[in-house]
């Protein structure tokens, strides 16, 4: 009846898990109580739940990337902590068993459901907004696609206390990913959470992609886009490209584990290298989705605050695209201790160099806009230095390590761990914080309080560096990645001084809780009025802050790039958007639609991890019923009236005046 | 005090990294290979730092001579574009990685792992298994092999054939340079060389399942007469490998004393790296 699932599903004997899963229990019970004792349900079904909106879609997914930040550092200072005590002899606190899973846990984890969304989130936020549009092209996919990320997050965070979690690294390399060697639920969590947010994260990709493409504001060519909507444009073809192929490969996988088949198994012409290939040949990709996003935002913030246009705007286009196709010719980087033979191993380490070459050439760019400048010292000016001045120092590992005789002594060590936190906290965490700073009061109409804004950066950029220059020195002697327990006495007091930066790590995050509070509390003194608090240059900043449900009441026109910026040093913003009175508005009507798929999308993973036919059965019919019921459905569409919106767009001048 | 900060743990981590990094790993190769290897690494770190520390410095000099506090400075709201140094910053990349390339191009090839290091002296020849969790070498010429314990001659290339019996691992002696895979199926090779005798740290490089953080073993490099010596030691003792025994290995286990054979079935390697040895075992039976 229940398949797999018995009561020896839950890790009772383990009391890490127990007292974890008591406190997430309890910090989720305060929450719904909360909320049902304020009455605040209705309130959150019919705004956020249900919302189509874009704005609130992206809160929402950067929302689920900070919670999950939570789950993947405290899985990252467990690592840490176990790797300072267990030194020559001493086993530490995490048995095998638990560290392996705490480890694929953590990388899973950061890259899916952390840095994804919180990407992903950003876009959604600020694109359309850039593009001066009302909205994304497909509103309901939307929504539906960010339900189908929290669904993967519900069954990941799941195996935390029914069942267990993968115990293969976080890219699940067959064979051991395979039955014969991992024949528990592990890999199937895995395999199902990342099936089903992949799925969302395609349709937010091709949502995202078709909104550049096609729903740009009038006179807005592609030589006048904001660069971050570039960036997002680049990010968006390379998920449209690559996440099928991720899809491909699980299924493959799952096939193997479910049904018998032969793809990557050790019998019966399986091959695991086709895997490890195909994976990778996501992975690099994915590398791109994340950083080119991150770029944009340090685009935005440098040109914001230096007061001037972004330095050379078709040089930075060029680089981005150059390295949106190279990261699809690199993926053997990864493996180049396969033996797979000089020449191909030459070609892709060569690949792997030229990227560096745009990439170069952006970090220059800033520098050229900077030069010149008015420098505003703002939060998100911090995270750009720091990020400008940690990247570099992470390029010039990565291109270490596309040498393939370097690499031959270097892969897997913690140089390479070193090596990817470089980049991808330098990158892509400095890069969200910019934006999630920067957009901020957009979203909200108000400012994050600046000073914890600083103490935040400090906290991780120092504690970066504390955490992750050890490993370089460790990886150099000669330390490997996703060790329990070592026996080399030398290398704790490094690994202690790695312990250290994890712990001033957790203090930005803590931090950035407290930030939170204290901005909301104080909202009133930070308020925003005028929906331009950076002096920006770019379309969001024209229009009310937090924006109406419509963006714009008419829609500009955009005669250069830096649109807003232009009209606004001609004293008229204004001439924007024309002088014409708005007429009525039609935005999307809010549907439960994708919050009810991934409530089935969820029954479904889970009956299928445990091997319940029935119960997948109606997760399915479910799933695809709410699906067909939206087709049916004609009535999709919320008319604003003419007057609400210009009795909106009066109070709104009256304010900011 | 942010830069002091910063400085500090650089230096508190280059501190701790010259202690202990000069006597191990992949710095203080011991053989032409990790030398060679050691060398580029350096090479490479030399010319990019020449780029990347000018391009810090700028980062901090431009971001405070150009501060809004700043009179002196000059503001120039509309300067967005400048061909020639356009030209400049995509050139100075694209240098470096040229040169970079072609370093790349040749020492790849000169340093591929099946290439063989000498053309005049005959490799010694060593089969290396990876078990779970335990690694197993063997010598075909001699006919001997032995568990967790590598011995061999130094100033003699070692010509290494290397297959795993179920998951895969990374055969790696960071003294002695270059890592390559062990899958189960395949055959990797690889030649490596101990220009001095010494004890040297191996051990896998890729991840394998719950006890991989044990699969680590040691290289003794000896002259060639105490090699000779070990051979003949070795053949004195210890019982024979044979198929039943390597099944009896093949299971998962946790690494033990370093155990010897004094005899080998020589078909032994071909058989496990073919695939045609059946495998199969769960991780629970191993706990």
């Amino acid at each position: 009846m229940l398949g797999r699932l018995t009561w020896d599903a839950i890790p009772f004997d383990q009391p890490i898990i127990m007292i974890t899963v008591a406190v997430i229990g309890i910090v989720i019970a305060s929450v719904l109580a909360l909320v049902t004792v304020k009455g605040w349900w209705s309130y959150l079904w019919r705004e956020w739940i249900t919302s189509v909106d874009h704005k609130r879609i992206g809160v929402m997914y950067m929302l689920v990337a900070l919670v999950m930040l939570v789950r993947g550092f405290s899985d990252a200072i467990m690592m840490r902590s176990q790797q300072a005590l267990a030194a020559a002899g001493a086993l530490g606190y995490l048995p095998p068993e638990h560290f392996d899973q705490i480890f694929t846990a953590h990388g899973t984890i950061m890259i899916f459901f952390v840095a994804m969304p919180f990407v992903i989130g950003l876009m959604n936020f600020a694109v359309p907004l850039q593009l001066g549009v009302r909205d994304v092209a497909f509103p309901v996919l939307n929504s539906v696609s960010f339900w189908l990320t929290a669904a993967g997050v519900l069954l990941v965070n799941l195996s935390l206390f029914v069942g267990e979690f993968a115990r293969t690294g976080w890219l699940a390399y067959p064979p051991l990913s395979e039955l014969a060697y991992s024949p528990g639920v592990g890999v199937d969590y895995y395999l199902w959470s990342l099936q089903i947010s992949g799925l969302g994260t395609l349709l937010s990709g091709i949502n995202l992609l078709t909104t550049i493409l096609k729903l740009r504001a009038p006179g807005m060519g592609y030589s006048r886009m904001p660069i971050f909507c570039w960036t997002a444009l680049a990010s968006n073809l390379l998920i449209v490209a690559a996440f099928p192929v991720l899809t491909a490969t699980f299924g493959m996988l799952l096939l193997d584990r479910y049904c018998g088949f032969h793809f990557f198994t050790n019998e019966l012409g399986g091959n695991p290298m086709m895997y490890i290939n195909l994976i990778w040949i996501w992975g690099h990709p994915e590398v791109y989705i994340l950083i080119l996003p991150a770029f944009g935002v340090f685009s935005e913030v440098v040109a914001t605050f230096a007061g001037k246009p972004l330095f050379g705007y078709r040089s930075m286009v060029m680089a981005t695209m150059a390295i949106c196709v190279l990261s699809f010719f690199v993926w053997l980087h990864h493996f180049f201790t396969m033996g797979a033979g000089a020449n191909v191993n030459a070609f892709f380490g060569i690949a792997t160099m030229v990227i560096a070459v745009p990439t170069g050439v952006k970090v220059f760019n800033w520098l050229f806009t900077l030069y010149g400048g008015r420098i505003r010292f703002t939060v998100p000016v911090y995270w750009t230095l720091g990020f400008i001045v940690t990247f570099v120092i992470g390029g010039m590992t990565g291109v270490l390590m596309a040498i393939p005789p370097v690499d031959f002594v270097l892969h897997n060590s913690l140089f390479l761990i070193a090596h990817f936190h470089n980049v991808a906290i330098g990158g892509v965490v400095f890069g969200v914080m910019a934006g999630y700073t920067y957009w901020f009061p957009k979203a909200f109409g108000f400012k994050l309080n600046e000073r914890i804004g600083k103490a935040i950066f400090w906290c991780w950029f120092i504690g970066f560096y504390l955490a992750f220059m050890p490993l370089y020195a460790l990886g150099l002697m000669g330390a490997t990645r996703r060790m329990q327990h070592y026996a080399d006495p030398h290398w704790q007091p490094l690994m202690l001084v790695a312990f250290a930066g994890a712990v001033c790590i957790l203090i930005g995050i803590a931090l950035t809780a407290v930030q939170l509070v204290v901005s909301i509390r104080n909202r009133n003194k930070n308020r925003d009025l005028t929906g331009d608090p950076w002096d920006g240059r770019t379309l969001e900043w024209a229009t009310a802050s937090p924006p109406p449900a419509w963006n714009f009441a008419r829609l500009p026109r955009v005669e250069r790039a830096d649109a807003y910026w232009n009209a606004k040093k001609e004293g008229t913003p204004s001439v924007l958007f024309g002088s014409n009175a708005p007429g009525t508005v039609h935005v999307p009507r809010n549907t439960p639609v994708g919050v009810f798929i991934a409530f089935f999308a969820v029954i479904t993973g889970f009956a299928l991890i445990w091997r319940i036919d029935w119960l997948a059965v109606i997760g399915l019919v479910g799933a695809i019923g709410v699906a067909l019921w939206h087709a049916w459905q004609t009535d999709r569409e919320v008319a604003i009236p003419a007057d609400k919106v210009a009795t909106f767009e009066r109070a709104r001048a009256k304010a900011a005046t | 005090m942010a830069t002091l900060s910063r400085s500090k743990s650089l230096t508190l981590v280059a501190v701790c990294g010259m202690l202990t990094s000069c006597k191990e790993g992949v710095l203080d190769p011991r053989g032409p290979v990790g030398l060679a290897e050691r060398i580029i690494l350096s090479d490479a770190t030399a010319i990019m730092l020449a780029v990347v520390g000018p391009v810090i410095a700028l980062t901090f000099i431009f971001a405070w001579w150009f501060r809004a506090g700043n009179r002196r400075a000059k503001y120039r709201p509309e300067w967005e574009y400048s061909g020639r140094i356009e030209l400049i910053i995509w050139s100075i990349p694209a240098l470096v990685i040229l040169f970079l390339g072609g370093m790349t191009w040749i020492s790849t090839h000169e340093l591929d792992p099946p290439r063989p290091l000498s053309a005049h002296q005959a490799p010694v020849e060593v089969e290396v298994i990876a078990l779970d969790w335990r690694w197993l070498f063997i010598y075909p010429e001699q006919g001997v092999a032995s568990i967790n314990h590598l011995t061999v001659p130094t100033g003699v290339p070692i010509h290494f054939r290397l297959t795993s019996t179920s998951v895969m691992n990374s055969f790696f002696i960071p003294q002695l340079g270059s890592q390559i895979y062990c899958m189960p199926g395949m055959t990797t090779q690889l030649n490596l060389q101990a220009d001095e005798a010494g004890t040297y740290q191996g051990l896998s490089a890729q991840f394998s399942g719950d006890g991989f953080s044990d699969m680590r073993f040691t290289a003794v490099a000896t002259s060639p007469e105490a090699f000779q010596q070990w051979i003949e030691q070795t053949r004195a003792q210890g019982g024979a490998l044979d198929m039943p025994t390597f099944m009896q290995l093949s299971k998962p286990a946790h690494a033990a004393a370093p155990v010897t054979f004094s005899r080998v079935d020589p078909g032994l390697f071909q058989v496990v790296s073919t695939g045609q040895m059946p495998t199969r075992w769960s991780p629970e039976e191993a706990r």
